[in-house]
């Protein structure tokens, strides 16, 4: 089946609405190009085989390149599974287009696939017609074996329904290093590159930056350096040259604001977002971790920043890592947290301290597949409950998401900015998908974000009307208590986890204070609605009968969904949340406007609970818990459903 | 006046750049230090609730009235606590404080002491809290070297939840949860504590003023983490746990007094005494059954724990042969000091620039 002439046209599954094809194909050269409006490209490979390194170099090539994209890799928990194996298949899959996109897509319209395994486990999501590259040299009998093929897909005609170009990665990758002085094993490693060098001319994607990345990265290692751009290049050329691939493809870059850009990940943006809110609060950031997927990245990039003062301690537990950070805050550092699910189940109870010592905490859960250990490397938004009353008592902790990764940035800064004006733990509540995912990024003036130095206001005078310092006196209109730190004379204090008395922080078992206390706790987090934004609705009509609302990651899958409806004359308004806890104070109001609300979510239905329970609107939840993104043509098919019968019913796991 | 010094590593006159101002500006608003305290200055206007005739407000007495001669003012010293009878101490102490959760003042102790070295950090723990639920952290901080000194209060007992028995109760200890005794073998723990190899480690009695007060003062003095057991009388829940070395009659003949400098030699008339025994550990001797140059001579700061070790190790469950005072006294690095070092050389290219690091590495620019 080799030597055909791909001719790929994005395929209807794919989220965004798909406009024509223009084509060109420009005369006097033996190649011809075709116009692409986007393409979505799937790498599968062996974990070993560098498919996260592949994809994340394409990424950066097409950022720079000036194409939106959103990029989702796959990968297993276990470092290196069995080589060739189902379990150890890794992919990376990425939409790029001269349009803004919004999310990785639905399906690939190219699939490559470095092995058997990973034909195995990603062809049946490579729709008809689409474009198959593999690797012939790793369909072996032994590795065929290994996934429990009877005889070779790529010669019993399995693969008609697809336009299969059946490349010798290896052996090519082996012949072009055959003067780099480097073993077989050593120079079979560079497949990858010889593949991103063969893709990037399919793409026409620019090269120097991944020969600057390959530079930097090895340049301990100058030989194998030089290997790598050596194979890169020969993909490249093989690309050029070979009659294999007689057509590449143009996708043109997309519409952008004016501006200077940078790819980012979801992981990269939280820890630059701490970072930003630790200058712009004039406050020490402490960071207290414990490694954790798919949160330790963070922990990672922070440890890099100590010349802005940020202080990294990776504890010896769960435990340790929120209660260093809150004796940090205690001390007046800015106090940062960040785990997943697993553990914030381990900080529940210093989470309940910081409610009770109204110190401000950042805690950031990156969920996963839940319950227990789950699926650490897969996304998920089960958290969501465990974040708002995973505590014992009457623990009201303010919770924030963002939507996207480059989201993240501003999503911490919102986190820090809640957590020193009213002195409480916030709960910031990112997910797998939007840690490992990444997109373009308009990088902010550092001068342009929100001032925190106000929120700040260490107390340094006495309060009382005696002359002593009364620690929980409150700011009348956040209900902030003072915050003294250690070392400002005159104002020692103790306080801790026993109830307090109102105004002095000493202990009480007093019941009218305690439930006075209760109360003006939740009156706090109740109070920080006054300080946000009213809830964002997208209705380019402002006239649509039904809604779909949203938190956190789910926005990019809703909201390409949305556009599908509104393509087809239909009108949907799309209510994506910041705040969970608490909502937007128009919020109910907002819910009110439409004839039905639905909520898609990456749980069994949390968000909807909180919403049914709060407003009492009958809120039809649409789920799934697959431990990938949402389809955007699945949800468009829900809403489109809602639309046209009046029948939300969810495609699966709907509350009744 | 005390300087503050956020983020550098003593002596060191570089300022740390922009991101400690706000506590900077705090902690300086009040101008001069004020360092000359009397214990009167530490007490609280909080009515201690300890029962009548606890041990632990013998300690609070000696914490007090030996705290100002340190020299460090009030708000610049913190106490932090678990949970259990001890772990109440802060309230009664005129500094910072945070009565946390069960287990958990050596984790929040050590965030606050390595983001602000200039403070002078306390742990005030029990055994239950410092040994059980809080196990973990306790050899963590040890480890680490955290500039803290912890208090452990052991009474081999848990007192507030009213008498079960304590990851320090003897084998057999007959409890309300343990009605045919206890089945734990019980934690040595200062031999815990060198283990995890503890820069400073030292043993006192509730009761006795002068020992204890010079083992705080040496702990308080040492740059790490100090731990500093303390035994502790519940004379409600566990009543008489250490008469055997309080008894005058019994006391001397079981306690080994351990003095940096000084031969091991203890009992009524000197008659008892410490040498090398044939495995690499230490045994008890009658003084005048050996040569006197094969008496151990005490030595704290040996770098190689084992002798120390060696010498938790002579004391049994019932307390016989009971080594009290300073175990082990080493320096090494402390943790808060070698972060804040990799602070300081992070900034010697001067501190970070925000906008330089939003822009990270690859970018390109959208025009209109």
């Amino acid at each position: 089946m080799t030597g055909t002439n791909p001719t790929v046209a994005p395929s209807a599954s794919t989220d965004d609405v798909a406009t024509p094809v223009s084509s060109s194909a420009p005369g006097g050269l033996v190649k011809s190009v075709v116009e692409l409006d986007r393409v979505v490209i799937r790498l599968a490979g062996d974990s070993g085989d560098g498919m996260q390194l592949t994809g994340n170099r394409f990424t950066s090539e097409t950022a720079s390149f000036g194409n939106d994209l959103k990029t989702l890799p796959n990968f297993p928990a276990e470092i290196r599974a069995p080589t060739g194996t189902l379990p150890g298949v890794s992919s990376f899959q990425l939409q790029f287009a001269d349009h803004d996109v919004m999310t990785p897509g639905d399906a690939p319209d190219v699939l490559v696939a470095m092995n058997p395994a990973a034909l195995k486990a990603n062809l049946a999501e490579l729709p008809g017609g689409g474009l198959l590259i593999v690797d012939a040299d790793e369909f072996t009998p032994r590795n065929l074996a290994k996934v429990g093929y009877a005889t070779n897909p790529l010669e019993d005609g399995s693969l008609e329904g697809w336009q299969t170009v059946s490349v010798p990665l290896t052996s090519m990758t082996l012949d072009a290093l055959a003067d780099s002085g480097l073993g077989k094993k050593e120079a079979e490693r560079s497949k990858n590159m010889f593949t991103l060098g063969l893709l990037s001319w399919m793409y026409h994607r620019p090269t120097e930056g991944t020969i600057r990345f390959l530079e930097r990265t090895f340049r301990r290692k100058p030989e194998i350096a030089a290997a790598n751009i050596a194979a890169f290049r020969a993909g490249y050329n093989y690309g050029d040259t070979t009659e294999a691939f007689a057509v590449s493809y143009e996708i043109k870059p997309a519409p952008m604001k004016p501006g200077r850009y940078r790819n980012i990940s979801g992981n990269q943006a939280l820890a630059l977002g701490l970072v930003a809110a630790g200058q712009r609060s004039g406050l020490p950031v402490f960071l207290g971790a414990y490694p954790i997927t798919p949160a330790s990245d963070i922990l990672h990039e922070l440890s890099r920043h100590k010349s802005f003062g940020v202080r990294t301690f990776q504890a010896e537990d769960e435990i340790a890592g929120i209660g260093a950070a809150l004796g940090a805050s205690f001390g007046g550092a800015l106090g940062i947290t960040t785990t997943s699910g697993p553990g914030v189940a381990l900080k529940g109870e210093t989470i309940g301290l910081a409610v009770m010592t109204e110190l401000p905490l950042v805690i950031i859960d990156v969920q996963r597949g839940g319950p227990s250990t789950g699926l650490p490397t897969k996304t998920e938004q089960s958290d969501l409950l465990q974040a708002m009353f995973g505590r014992n008592g009457e623990a009201p902790v303010p919770v924030i998401a963002p939507r996207s990764p480059g989201d993240c940035f501003d999503a911490a800064v919102e986190a820090a900015r809640i957590a020193l004006a009213y002195r409480t733990p916030v709960m910031l509540l990112s997910d797998g998908y939007l840690a490992n995912g990444a997109e373009p990024w308009a990088i902010p003036d550092a001068d342009s974000l929100p001032d925190l130095k106000p929120a700040v206001d260490f107390a340094t005078e006495p309060n009382g009307e005696d002359g002593e310092f009364l620690p929980y006196l409150r700011d009348p209109d956040t209900l902030a208590r003072a915050w003294a730190i250690p070392g400002t004379a005159g104002m020692q204090h103790r306080i801790g986890g026993l109830e307090k008395a109102d105004r002095t922080g000493n202990i009480s078992y007093d019941p009218a204070n305690h439930d006075f206390m209760t109360r003006t706790r939740q009156a706090k987090i109740d109070g920080i609605a006054a300080s946000i934004p009213p809830t964002d609705v997208e209705d380019p009509d402002g006239d649509a009968r039904v809604a779909v609302i949203g938190w956190g990651s789910t926005y990019g899958p809703i909201g390409a969904a949305c556009r599908r409806i509104r393509t087809s004359g239909r009108k949907v308004a799309q209510i994506h949340l910041r705040h969970i806890n608490p909502f937007p104070a128009d919020l109910g109001e907002v819910l009110g406007r439409y004839d039905r609300v639905i909520c898609p979510e990456m749980n069994l239905g949390q968000l909807a609970l909180l919403l049914r329970a709060k407003y009492l609107v009958d809120v039809q939840s649409h789920t799934q818990v697959r431990g990938m993104p949402f389809r955007s043509a699945e949800l468009a098919a829900v809403i489109q459903d809602a639309i046209d019968t009046g029948n939300p019913a969810a495609a699966n796991g709907a509350l009744q | 006046m005390s300087t503050i010094d956020l983020g550098m590593p003593a002596g060191s006159s570089t300022p740390p750049g922009p991101i400690a101002d706000a506590i900077t500006a705090s902690v300086e608003s009040q101008g001069e230090k004020q360092t000359a305290l009397k214990g009167k200055d530490l007490k609280t206007d909080q009515e201690v609730r300890w029962c009548p005739g606890c041990g632990d407000y013998v300690i609070l007495n000696a914490v007090q009235s030996f705290l100002p001669s340190l020299g460090i003012a009030r708000e610049d010293m913190v106490i932090v606590s678990g949970i259990g009878c001890s772990s109440r101490f802060p309230y009664y102490m005129n500094t910072y404080g945070m009565h946390s959760i069960h287990g958990r003042a050596p984790a929040i102790a050590t965030g606050l002491a390595a983001s602000r070295p200039d403070l002078s950090v306390w742990v005030v723990t029990g055994d239950g809290d410092a040994l059980s639920i809080g196990g973990n952290h306790l050899i963590h901080a040890l480890r680490r070297n955290v500039n803290m000194t912890i208090l452990l209060f052991n009474n081999r007992i848990y007192g507030l939840t009213k008498g079960q028995y304590s990851p320090t109760s003897e084998i057999g200890k007959v409890t309300k949860s343990t009605p045919m005794g206890s089945l734990d073998h019980p934690f040595n723990p200062v031999s815990l504590a060198l283990g995890a190899d503890a820069t400073f480690v030292g043993r006192a009695m509730d009761s006795d003023r002068k020992g204890l007060t010079e083992v705080l003062r040496q702990a308080a003095e040492h740059q790490g983490t100090s731990l500093v057991e303390i035994y502790q009388n519940c004379n409600i829940f566990n009543d008489g746990a250490f008469e055997l070395l309080k008894d005058p009659a019994t006391g001397p003949m079981w306690t080994i007094p351990l003095e940096h400098g000084k031969p091991l030699v203890f009992g009524p008339d000197g008659a008892s005494c410490v040498v090398r025994d044939d495995f690499g550990g230490l045994r008890i001797a009658e003084t005048n059954q050996v040569d006197a140059s094969g008496i151990v001579v005490h030595d704290a700061t040996r770098e190689d724990p084992s002798y120390a070790f060696a010498l938790s190790r002579l004391s049994s469950q019932d307390l016989r042969y009971t080594p009290m005072g300073v175990f082990r006294s080493v320096q090494k690095p402390s943790y808060d000091a070698m972060m804040a070092e990799q602070l300081h050389e992070a900034q010697l290219q001067g501190p970070g620039e925000l906008d330089a690091l939003l822009a990270g590495g690859d970018t390109w620019t959208v025009t209109a």
